[in-house]
């Protein structure tokens, strides 16, 4: 198979004082998606800015199908579509227009382009809208749009940064479908995503990183498998009934984390675990005013791989800092 | 009609025209696409035209009807002193629609989007000015229109105009490399705007084009002496009256061509620096 479609090697770079890459290294290999997670700010759109040529690193190495990013940014130009975290389309020209421009620009002839243009449209339901003004589209036509610019001259790996944030729950799933029907005539990708969900869905293997560092790399069930499937939430009325419920509970297989007068648990086994937790509580001093069940989320890998919640989730917590078991 | 392409794995037919391309050749396609993109935009932004022709057309009038019965130029009419200050304010005033575009361009990804693309890299800034040089042209025709229209004659004949409509434009191209500068340094449509205005309005009205220098104070007539919107004027003037004009035109060339020689190395840096 030789090298992997894309290699990045203890990759850094710093915006004046801020560091935004500290070293992050992960290779994907060809035909397949690699999700980059991790919260706002913890590098993912500089690695992939950095993979797109937009951006030169200021220390490491990127190579996409062979082709170094600082030494040959011209040769790696012709191997990648990249669509960027805002819809980067002109909003005074048609749909078509803007894809047509973009092939033209990425040395297809203008027949060619033209005829790209119309495919693509079709194929991302913008025919209708083609010869309408970008700027009378919806959000998600927008998206839409901005990802088939990326397509355009069929590149054999792209590059998406948070290509379903924004967009409405039908629109995600298609562009999903549509990631995948890629990936499955041979594209690599890699896409950044705040949502394991996303990652879960799509990628074949997740890098997660945070502050500019890789945190963890795995498939998705690997990391499931580590975080568990399902978090069951007790809530208590004081911290002290959450306190006491808390060494009840320790003396059973159930390991639990405190966020204030909250308690999570997670479970390999879904929901199935509720009964078994109840169960464990049984006895204990306090009951639990409110049981709640969602599924793991990002802040809960983190919460399990770093010992702290990512700063959006802790900001989200009323009464501060959510904080892992050390 | 759509034709599939014959290849099995569509999405892997690649490499368009990868190596073998001329560089020239993919740096003047390049320029002249995004020309394109940029003046069909234009055509598209009403308020942009608008900007462009309606305001020198209101200062025609103004300066021809409202204040032109008061100043009075010796061995000239008024409005033939004022037209070719009026072509030299229409460009200088135009040009901050270069800021503008490119500062949008910049804000929304575009810059970005483009900088990914197996293009050439000068096209970007080539292909802006290039449409603005065009819209220039188109500006200072329809202000020649408006001039004829308030009485304003040419005393040299078509070559006296043509010289001096062209030395206009050269200048309106040296003028949109320094906006192009401006709108890649300050990223923001608002602020290209609001930077650009009060530069342009002290280079004009600090200048000889619709007063002569010596009505001004000493101060203000020693800065109206030594700048380009003065050298542009005098020169047009000496073309259209019919006068000597060798050495104005060679000043005002020079400077064009200096300001154009700085400004591109201004927008070039300016350029490489937002990918940094």
């Amino acid at each position: 198979m030789g090298e992997a479609a894309i290699v990045v090697d203890d990759l850094a770079k710093s915006y004046g004082a801020v560091v935004a890459l500290e070293g992050i290294g992960f290779e994907v290999a060809p035909g397949t998606v690699t999700g980059l997670l991790g919260p706002n700010g913890s590098g993912k759109t500089t690695t992939v800015a950095i993979l797109a040529t937009a951006l030169r690193p200021d220390r490491g190495v990127a190579r996409v199908c062979g082709r170094d990013v600082v030494r040959d940014p011209a040769g790696v130009r012709q191997m990648i579509g990249f669509a960027g975290q805002f819809a980067a389309v002109d909003a005074n020209l048609t749909g078509k227009e803007n894809l047509v421009l973009i092939g033209r620009l990425s040395r297809l002839g203008r027949q060619k382009a033209r005829r790209h243009a119309i495919e693509l449209a079709e194929r991302f339901g913008l025919t209708d809208a083609a010869d309408r003004l970008v700027r009378t589209y919806s959000g998600g036509m927008r998206r839409r749009l901005d990802v088939a610019a990326a397509l355009v001259h069929r590149p054999p790996v792209i590059f998406l940064d948070e290509p379903t944030t924004g967009l409405d729950p039908e629109s995600r799933l298609w562009l999903w479908e549509t990631i995948r029907e890629l990936v499955a005539g041979g594209t690599t990708a890699l896409l950044t995503t705040q949502y394991l969900e996303e990652a879960d869905a799509l990628a074949d293997e997740v890098v997660i990183i945070d502050h500019g560092r890789v945190v963890e790399v795995g498939t998705p069930p690997a990391l499931k498998a580590r975080v568990g499937t399902a978090v069951v939430e007790l809530t208590f009325a004081t911290g002290a009934d959450a306190d006491a419920a808390e060494s009840h509970l320790a003396r059973s297989p159930f390991a639990a984390e405190r966020a204030g007068s909250i308690l999570r648990v997670r479970s390999e086994h879904g929901s199935a675990a509720v009964i078994e937790i109840l169960r464990a509580l049984d006895g204990a001093s306090s009951a639990p005013t409110g049981v709640a069940i969602r599924e793991a989320t990002l802040d809960d890998v983190f919460l399990a791989l770093t010992g702290t919640a990512t700063e959006a989730s802790a900001a989200a917590v009323p009464g501060g800092h959510a904080r892992g078991a050390a | 009609m759509i034709t599939l392409p014959a290849s099995p794995s569509p999405w892997l037919d690649l490499a368009p025209g990868a190596s073998s391309s001329n560089r020239v050749v993919t740096a003047v396609t390049d320029t002249l696409a995004v020309c394109g993109r940029n003046l069909r935009v234009l055509s598209r932004s009403p308020q942009a035209l608008v900007f462009a022709t309606v305001q020198p057309v209101m200062f025609v009038l103004l300066f021809r009807y409202a204040f032109g019965g008061a100043i009075h130029v010796p061995g000239v009419p008024y409005v033939d002193y004022l037209m070719p200050g009026i072509f030299a304010q229409a460009v200088a005033f135009g040009a901050m629609g270069t800021a503008v575009g490119l500062a949008y361009d910049a804000k929304s990804g575009l810059m970005e989007r483009f900088r990914t693309l197996a293009m050439s890299r000068t096209a970007v800034l080539a292909g802006r000015t290039l449409a603005d040089l065009v819209r220039n042209i188109a500006v200072v025709v329809v202000m020649a229109g408006v001039g004829f229209a308030v009485g304003f004659r040419t005393h040299a004949g078509a070559g006296g105009l043509l010289g001096a409509l062209l030395l206009v434009t050269l200048f309106a191209y040296a003028l949109s490399w320094g906006f192009v500068a401006l709108g890649l340094v300050v990223a923001d449509p608002e602020a290209a705007q609001g930077a650009g205005v009060p530069v342009m309005f002290l280079l004009v009205f600090s200048s000889a084009a619709f007063v002569p220098l010596s009505t001004m104070p000493g101060w203000l007539h020693v800065i109206g002496a030594h700048q380009p919107v003065t050298a542009l004027v005098d020169a047009e003037r000496a073309l259209l009256l019919g006068r000597p004009a060798a050495g104005d035109v060679m000043s005002s060339v020079a400077w064009s061509v200096g300001l154009l020689a700085g400004f591109a190395v201004l927008a070039t840096l300016a350029y490489r620096r937002t990918a940094r």
